[in-house]
């Protein structure tokens, strides 16, 4: 694998860590199995793409991007909540809509975002390379929103949402309003996704309608990668092991494409993406069986 | 003061499944009073809880906590006033979560959740004073999650959980059905004592005629939704289990099987 192939996954790892970090929140902070976020990646890309080349400013597109994810967000868990459907097909639902969404928010399946000024626009030339720059403001922007979500969930308005996930009748017993949370969570949740999809089309500078599938499968090996190197003792621990976990995979699925003995192409990636999640959630049961027996 | 007022309670309304759990139950409970209540499968005190907690809202019926009037409330609106054990211990504690987390919910109970640390300095010391009151160790086990303890260890910690924060009333649910007799008794015994210790308006569901007579001032008997018996000084004092069964045998109007001579002791 060449520096540059390295410098990418990163990359493109870094972009999946917002992403990662939203699928920690629902599945496993409120255990809500939300799949919105394969619309929602797609939508956040297609909201910053437009309004950058209408001219906005690209933080202010990006921030806009959120909003829209955490709205997405807030259609899945008032289709949960308020109209008890199945919390998993809601957010089916929601993402099936969002595709049309998200193909109406850019009238057509793809936008490129050439020539014009992204948020990665004022760091580039300063002597870095530009392949090296990218990863390096992801990596800020990445642990900003990990202290932001990990402050949040050790306050008391965390941990109460973090109860409404562990035991929803001991939560409301506390006199959590334990609706309240999962509206508010999956908002979150879906704003962090959101934002993952904005930073994905201002570096790989095009947003695509078809670029959400799988998301909810990557976001979900990056925190089981993490919480099997890391443990999920600890909150810091696991979002930490949410960001370097996301990286881990984009490493792993780069070397399994590039290594010519192996014969894998391009067009395999959700195949050897499927393979090394099942992998990750089975290593810790297969792990247990052995030392048991 | 705890006053119930012609409370109804249907289950299943409307279909061929339609159960009356409560029909016109008026109760008051004074200030400091220690109720016991007791009954048979479906006799309604579960039901009973329920209304006083939020979980189940009557058809018909006041309920008044205090100085409001909360029958509509849900219970996380009635938290602040509610302090609650329940009969199976993991029912009232997140397992996932630690010992000193699980009393930051609790000294938060029915009060706003602000950004603030649930975890800072101050509290992390209150926290483990008031674990080390249980005498059981755990106070050096505080990041321990709720998981690894034993179910006589958790129903300790509810119970200091339940007291965390201040409340009108403090609901016992069968709350040491599910431990062993050891366990069961040294729960008991710090129940008196921190109810006794605060004078806490306090309703306990028991199975146990024998816990029923032993605690409080005041017992209450249900059968099919309706308060069958209540008895408190005097009367109380002279009943004792035998009679207690002989009652229950007269509202049932037929005589005990095995399974609630077992029950008695």
């Amino acid at each position: 694998m060449s520096q540059i192939a390295l410098w990418g996954a990163v990359e493109l790892g870094l972009v999946y860590a917002f992403v990662a970090l939203g699928v920690y929140l629902a599945f496993r902070v409120l255990d809500f199995p939300d799949l919105t976020v394969d619309g929602t990646f797609p939508l956040g890309a297609a909201v910053a793409a437009v309004l950058i080349m209408a001219g906005v400013n690209p933080w202010l597109a990006s921030v806009v991007a959120m909003v829209a994810g955490a709205l997405a967000g807030l259609v899945t868990a008032t289709l949960n909540v308020r109209f008890k459907i199945l919390n998993l097909l809601a957010s089916i639902l929601t993402m099936i809509a969002l595709f049309s969404v998200n193909l109406r928010v850019m009238g057509r399946p793809n936008v490129a975002l050439l020539s014009v000024d992204t948020m990665l626009t004022p760091f580039y030339g300063h002597g870095l390379r530009d392949f090296m720059v990218r990863p390096m403001f992801l990596l800020m922007l990445a642990i900003v929103a990990l202290i932001v979500v990990w402050r949040y969930l050790e306050s008391d308005a965390g941990l109460a949402m973090r109860a409404t996930g562990a035991n929803v009748r001991m939560a409301r017993a506390q006199g959590i309003n334990t609706d309240r949370q999962v509206y508010f969570g999956i908002a979150l949740s879906n704003a962090l996704v959101a934002l993952g999809g904005a930073l994905f089309a201002q570096t790989n500078g095009f947003a695509d309608v078809t670029a959400g599938v799988g998301t909810i499968v990557v976001g979900l090996a990056a925190v089981i990668i993490g919480e099997t190197l890391f443990g999920t003792r600890r909150i810091l621990i696991a979002l930490i092991g949410c960001v370097i976990g996301s990286i881990l995979y984009r490493i792993a699925i780069q070397m399994a494409l590039s290594s010519d003995s192996l014969g894998l192409q391009a067009s395999d990636l959700n195949l050897v993406t499927a393979v090394l999640v099942t992998f990750a959630l089975v290593l810790p049961r297969l792990k247990r069986g052995v030392l048991s027996s | 003061m705890i006053a119930l007022d012609n409370i109804h309670v249907v289950f299943g309304r409307g279909t061929p499944l339609e159960k009356k759990a409560l029909s016109g139950v008026s109760l008051t409970i004074k200030e400091g009073a220690f109720t016991t209540v007791i009954g048979s499968n479906g006799a309604g005190k579960s039901t009973l809880l329920g209304v006083l907690a939020g979980d189940v809202i009557p058809v018909e019926g006041s309920v008044r906590i205090g100085d409001a009037d909360v029958t509509k409330q849900p219970t996380a609106a009635r938290a602040g006033r509610v302090a609650r054990v329940f009969q199976d211990p993991l029912a009232g504690s997140c397992g996932a979560l630690s010992i000193e987390e699980n009393l930051a919910l609790a000294h938060k109970r029915g009060q706003h959740r602000g950004l603030k640390l649930a975890l800072g300095h101050t509290r992390r010391k209150l926290f483990r004073e008031k674990i080390a009151e249980l005498d059981l160790g755990l106070e050096n086990r505080m990041t321990d999650r709720m998981a690894m303890l034993s179910g006589g260890q958790r129903q300790a910690v509810s119970l200091v959980m339940a007291m965390m924060a201040g409340c009108d009333m403090l609901l016992l649910d069968e709350h040491t059905a599910a431990l062993d007799p050891g366990m069961a008794e040294f729960v008991m015994k710090l129940t008196e004592r921190i109810v006794g210790a605060k004078k806490l308006t306090t309703l306990m569901v028991t199975h146990s005629m024998r816990q029923a007579l032993d605690y409080g001032d005041r017992t209450i008997m249900l059968h099919g939704g309706e308060i069958v018996l209540d008895v408190e000084g005097n009367n109380r004092r002279n009943l004792d289990v035998e009679d207690l069964i002989d009652m229950f045998r007269r509202v049932r109007g037929q005589t005990l099987d095995d399974d609630e001579l077992l029950i008695a002791e």
